[in-house]
């Protein structure tokens, strides 16, 4: 394999492994408020995408994709207001099942207003052929925007949670519910708010991702374990680690691309889900005593 | 006398099974049976998902992947034609040992292909190979995880039988032969065998209730409803917590094993939807709406479900009514639909509680 063709891999496998750390990304928001995990998180890409599609025909491109994210995030908050919140004294295990069923209902929902075929939308900037070289390979302008676009939700959400009120109120209820709730902090509030963040970053990403790899009503289930395979990688709640794992699981997916059938690309994500549950749940970069509370 | 009493209801529904046979010739709509048989098999699966669920207490999202191991071997064995190696030494042995049927297939071709019953052991075997090798790591888990390592293996499978070849990609496998495994007795879907194939189907849904019933009223399913109740607690008074659900995952992947193989000889043929993601969740879905630790709800929404969409009744919303199934019991009826008073009663003494 020469050097240009390498670098080709590393960076399409950089570009599919920034989405992957969104969509995990996207899994500890929701991890860290409520101890769910969100099923449905790979649909919110398919709706935010597919209603940004919409959009551009009335629309410009950059006000439609702001109308995605928006309505994506309030269809996360109705998420949570309508099936999550109403459940009581519920297991964990019982909200997850809820989440499953809601992941096949809007996967459905989608099916039927958008159709089988796959859509997308058009290139930010340029067109489908125009490169720039880099290390002698050619990369589309639109990997560009993918990778800044996921650096800058990375970056604003790091500083979202650490230096607003806000933020803060949402760090104390992941932390301590309970005593946030003593504090002050409406934590119902926050459940609520924790779905919309993690809809609108996943629209967001969903919108950067889909003029390369176009968006289909059944995109979701794959994002949506390729994602849980990278938060778990980083150990649930890590966000940094999240990044650093989904781009380890990107270059990983590109570079088996080159040995083996691309048909059991999804076979690697598994594999590796599955090794690092059995090995070491609590993620890569954790300590041992707290992967003792995830395993009998 | 307590264990007479348990199978009153097998009876009452053995008596149901002939009812309903009576009432369709009445009526003239004999080939209602045809997907009733189906969904008999389907149920099998939500026999065995519903003791590892509603009585061991731990979910599955990739039972449609054992369903799957159980069809694809039986269809890949009893068709992969070994006529072309007539004059290998192995293959005249398993001749021999009578390991091998010759049969024409529908074109009039000579096949020399393994035996349904060596076939259908295998199946079996291969499964239980499988879910040892999946459950040994995978069953220590909890809660979610579980959940997403069961849905991780069920995407395997999907993906395998996708990709390879000697699955037959996305056509799947067809041209099954059927399986004559008692006299005159086959599983075979063509029309002149449907009303013997309505009761093989149900005699194989009542046997494996009578297992079902028979396990959850022994020792072991003591064993597994405490674990269901409290694992600590039960591990503490000397509960081997660990095999007892290992053991329930196995059985459950054999029940579901048991009707792909079945309802592959039946239909003639097995396809790679048969493994998708959405079946499994359909089987969890029916678990919940049947009551989730109560195996005649289970088994009866087992056939009742798959039925109205063997029948195409949710048209194209099929997936989309068992979500919303799913969500509607899990938020307002977690305990299931079909809450009979005895079962009630035992419900109350087995409070849910949180697996995280």
């Amino acid at each position: 394999m020469d050097f240009a063709l390498i670098v080709q891999y590393a960076l399409s496998g950089i570009t599919v492994g920034s989405v992957y750390a969104i969509v995990a990304i996207g899994f500890n928001i929701i991890y860290c408020t409520t101890g769910i995990i969100n099923f449905a998180q790979g649909e919110f890409l398919v709706v935010g995408a597919m209603t940004a599609i919409s959009l551009t025909q009335v629309v410009p491109l950059p006000v439609a994709i702001l109308g995605a994210v928006l309505i994506t995030t309030v269809l996360g908050g109705l998420v949570e207001l309508v099936f999550i919140r109403q459940v009581r004294n519920a297991s964990v295990l019982r909200l997850v099942v809820i989440t499953i069923g809601l992941s096949i209902l809007i996967r459905e929902a989608v099916l039927h207003i958008w159709d089988e075929k796959p859509w997308s939308l058009p290139y930010f900037t340029g067109t489908a052929v125009s490169t720039v070289s880099i290390l002698g390979a050619h990369i589309s302008l639109q990997v560009l925007w993918v990778l800044g676009v996921s650096a800058v939700i990375v970056t604003a959400l790091t500083l979202f949670l650490r230096y607003t009120t806000t933020g803060q109120a949402m760090r104390a209820c992941a932390d301590d519910r309970m005593a946030a709730r003593l504090c002050g902090v409406n934590d119902r509030w926050m459940v609520t708010l924790s779905f919309m963040l993690s809809a609108g970053i996943g629209a967001l990403a969903g919108c950067v991702i889909s003029p390369i790899t176009q968006t289909q009503y059944d995109m979701g289930a794959p994002l949506a374990i390729k994602g849980f395979t990278v938060a778990i990688l980083g150990g649930l709640g890590n966000s940094m680690a999240a990044v650093a794992a989904g781009l380890f699981l990107g270059l990983l997916e590109a570079f088996v691309v080159s040995v083996l059938p691309a048909c059991y690309k999804e076979v690697v994500a598994i594999v590796v889900l599955l090794s690092i549950l059995v090995l070491r749940p609590s993620g890569l970069f954790a300590r041992r005593e707290t992967s003792a509370l995830r395993t009998a | 006398m307590m264990r007479v009493r348990v199978y009153y209801p097998v009876f009452a529904a053995a008596f149901l099974v002939v009812l309903l046979h009576l009432g369709l010739a009445a009526t003239d709509k004999t080939y209602y049976m045809t997907q009733i048989t189906m969904s008999a098999y389907y149920a099998l699966v939500v026999i065995g998902l519903c003791l590892l669920m509603g009585y061991a207490g731990q979910i599955s999202l990739g039972h449609a992947g054992f369903f799957a191991i159980g069809g694809y071997t039986i269809a890949v064995l009893t068709t992969y034609n070994l006529a072309g190696y007539r004059e290998n030494s192995v293959v005249g042995l398993l001749r021999s040992l009578g390991f091998l049927t010759q049969w024409q297939d529908l074109y009039g071709r000579d096949v020399l292909s393994f035996s349904p019953w060596l076939s259908f052991v295998a199946a079996v075997l291969l499964t239980i190979l499988i879910a040892l090798a999946i459950g040994l790591p995978v069953i220590r888990l909890k809660g979610h995880y579980l959940a997403m390592a069961t849905l991780g293996f069920g995407l395997i499978i999907y993906r395998i039988v996708l990709g390879a070849r000697l699955f037959g990609q996305a056509d799947g496998v067809s041209n099954v032969p059927a399986f004559q495994f008692l006299g005159n007795l086959q599983v075979n879907g063509r029309a002149p065998f449907r009303v013997q194939n309505y009761y093989i189907a149900w005699v194989a849904v009542l046997v494996a209730m009578v297992l079902a019933l028979n396990l959850i009223h022994s020792r072991v399913g003591r064993a597994l409803r405490s674990i269901h109740q409290s694992e600590e607690a039960a591990h503490s008074l000397g509960i081997d917590t660990y095999r007892y659900k290992l053991a329930t995952f196995v059985l459950s992947a054999v029940f579901a094993a048991v009707g792909g193989a079945l309802l592959t000889h039946y239909n003639g043929s097995i396809g790679p939807s048969e493994a998708t993601v959405m079946k499994s969740v359909r089987y969890v879905a029916i678990v919940a709406v049947g009551g989730m630790a109560n195996l005649w709800g289970a088994m009866v929404m087992g056939i009742l479900l798959n039925f109205l969409s063997l029948r195409g009744v949710f048209g194209s919303y099929d997936d989309a009514v068992f979500g919303a199934i799913l969500i509607g019991v899990m938020i307002f009826a977690p305990q299931g639909l079909l809450q009979v008073p005895r079962f009630a009663a035992l419900a109350s003494l087995l409070p849910r509680r949180s697996h995280d």
